[in-house]
């Protein structure tokens, strides 16, 4: 209990103690209900499309006609496999960032709407580090909620429908094993996809004491940039805005594979991440915390 | 030795334009039980959140444990236990959870010694029983137990407590005051803001008055008393007999409530007592108590703020 003791344990931490916080914030998180009610809803879209495109095929419907609804839906009555790439993509548009922003959004408002928020900082977690652990786990929860989704559909796509080489858009065959290690690749893609919002939900999280607020912002705006997106009229702004490019990630499907489109893809979600993380950065470093 | 709190001409207008804290010199020597007294609304809980760098002075500076607060906060804040306004805790986990994911976000805090710590701050404040508990489902007791804990997570310098006995029982509060006592005693500094006039005067060594926004005075707590004079008391059938005595006798502002006559006796060439006593028996006045009473904080506290504990806008 000596003053000299005390002062000798703050000396001389491990740089790994810092790592505490970010351990702690992910166990946090995944251990809150919501968190898992948010994984379930999506593990739960892939079994609802299985089904749909089981039922259809039964009531005589031809496979093979292409008549719209998410990508690669045709194609997965011949290998169950592409359930998974269905999946994504029908979750990506919304589903996925709608839980992003649930678990951004909620991220430092939900803290201070809680009073949890000052016994943090008078810990004193510190504020930049507490946001980067705050982001972090949020990019975490967006490579598990991406995985969440693939392997749901894979487990509904084996059950349901055959499974075996894959033939890509550029007409290609690969054996299963590799279309595998593409659709794990695909979900990690899809996981970067969703940076922009996450970004944007903790920058929203900054500015308001209200966790309830903060998601419901996150998501509308969310909601709005989906919408702008679909205005030809808006096609100057439209490579701008973080959705634009989502659907790139079908490009992992050809041989060769295409680049371009998924390279943008990252380098503007990079940048919502650069400009919406600062502007965070700014706001809860200079914030007076009075709840 | 360099004082554990000291600030000058500390200053915070908070954004609505309310000018919360106004000018406040406040020094808490080392080793000193320090109660913070203040009506509703004085600045107290604001002067705590500007020393544990949660909010930016408008102007003014403070230091804490000898570095200015809040630039050097990831040095200090380690060496500090706070509670303020009351617990804040994850409903959703345990007791013991809420303690590890406090202590897990000081990055001075070592990882191999988390468990046991935890273990010992929740034996502390009498939870260990219920540390397993979810803490939406404790009591605001036990809340406040848990937020005593996680101040008490590491041996620390500073303590403090923003009205740490606020909803805790009578034997609660007494198990509180016995703590902050042992912890004083280990050469704990403990800065204790309350309402409870009665708790400080029985913990505390120092203390300071705070009303709308402005420092009213600081000292000992026995300085405190002293300046405020004790009051010369009759307990008697014949009130209206003792008044007129008591009056001849210099005696001033006189009150009667019941059986009761008090008077405040003249600062200068104060009447002998044993003369007043018997004066009282020769005008047959049937005395059943005669006596002064010591000053409390608590006359010094109404002394200084007037109407006492009204909020002020
Ligand atoms: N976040 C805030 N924004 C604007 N004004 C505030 C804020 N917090 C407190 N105040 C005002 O500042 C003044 C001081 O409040 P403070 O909470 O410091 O008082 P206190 O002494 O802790 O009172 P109590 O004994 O009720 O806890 C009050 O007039 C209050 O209305
Ligand atoms: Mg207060």
């Amino acid at each position: 209990m000596s003053q000299a003791e005390t002062a000798a344990a703050v000396r001389a931490p491990s740089p790994l103690w810092g790592l505490s916080l970010l351990r702690s914030e992910v166990g946090t998180t995944f251990r809150r209900w919501r968190t898992l009610a948010l994984l379930g809803v999506l593990a739960a879209v892939p079994v609802l499309v299985g089904i749909a495109v089981k039922v259809e095929t039964r009531g005589g419907g031809s496979g093979g006609h292409d008549g719209g609804g998410p990508a690669f839906i045709s194609q997965v009555t011949n290998n169950g496999l592409f359930l998974v790439f269905t999946a994504l993509a029908a979750t990506l548009p919304f589903f996925l960032p709608m839980a992003v922003g649930v678990i951004a959004g909620d991220s430092i408002a939900g803290e201070a709407s809680a009073g949890t928020l000052r016994y943090l900082l008078v810990a004193p977690a510190g504020r930049t580090r507490l946001l980067l652990a705050k982001f972090a786990t949020a990019m975490l929860f967006c490579l598990v909620a991406a995985f969440v989704v693939a392997a749901s559909a894979l487990a509904v796509g084996a059950l349901l429908f055959p499974l075996g080489d894959v033939t890509l858009i550029s007409g290609t065959t690969i054996s299963l094993g590799e279309g595998l290690l593409r659709a794990a690749l695909i979900a990690v893609v899809v996981a970067m996809s969703l940076m922009g919002v996450a970004a944007l939900g903790l920058f929203v999280s900054t500015l308001t004491n209200s966790g309830i607020a903060a998601m419901a912002t996150t998501v509308g705006l969310l909601i709005t940039v989906q919408i702008l997106d679909q205005f030809p009229q808006l096609h100057a702004i439209q490579p701008y805005l973080f959705p634009h490019y989502w659907l790139s990630f079908a490009d992992l499907l050809r041989d060769p594979v295409y680049w371009d489109q998924m390279l943008r893809n990252l380098g503007l979600q990079a940048l919502y991440a650069a400009v919406f993380g600062s502007a965070a950065w700014a706001r809860f470093t200079a914030r007076d915390v009075t709840v | 030795m360099e004082p554990v709190i000291a600030t000058l001409g500390l200053t915070k207008r908070y954004r609505g334009g309310q000018l919360a804290v106004d000018g406040l010199d406040l020094v808490v020597p080392r080793g000193s039980v320090f109660g913070f007294l203040g009506p509703n609304g004085s600045g107290k809980t604001t002067t705590i959140r500007m020393l544990m760098g949660l909010i930016e002075p408008t102007s003014g500076t403070a230091r804490v444990l000898g570095e200015a607060m809040p630039g050097a906060g990831r040095r200090v804040l380690p060496r500090v236990g706070a509670l303020i306004e009351g617990p804040a805790l994850y409903g959703f986990l345990s007791g013991r959870d809420n303690l590890v994911r406090f202590d897990a976000a000081d990055p001075t805090a070592d990882p191999r010694t988390r468990a046991a710590r935890v273990e010992g701050a929740l034996d502390r404040v009498g939870l260990a029983g219920a540390a397993g508990k979810k803490a939406r489902a404790y009591s605001l007791g036990m809340k406040q137990r848990l937020g005593l804990a996680s101040a008490l997570l590491r041996p620390r310098e500073l303590l403090v407590l923003d009205e740490p006995t606020n909803g805790l029982d009578p034997q609660g509060m007494r198990e509180i005051r016995s703590l902050v006592r042992q912890l004083a005693s280990d050469g704990t500094t403990v800065f204790l803001s309350s309402h409870l006039l009665d708790e400080i005067e029985q913990v505390c060594t120092h203390a300071a008055v705070m009303a709308q926004g402005r420092l009213l005075t600081q000292g000992t707590v026995a300085d405190l008393a002293s300046s405020v004079r004790g009051r010369l008391a009759v307990t008697t059938p014949d009130t209206a007999d003792a008044v007129r005595v008591l009056k001849e006798h210099g005696v001033i502002d006189l009150v009667v409530t019941d059986d009761r006559v008090t008077g405040e006796l003249p600062a200068a060439g104060p009447p002998d007592l044993a003369d007043v006593n018997a004066a009282l028996v020769r005008a047959d006045v049937r005395v059943r108590a005669f006596g002064t009473q010591r000053a409390s904080l608590e006359d010094a506290f109404v002394a200084l703020t007037g109407e006492g504990f009204d909020v002020a806008g």
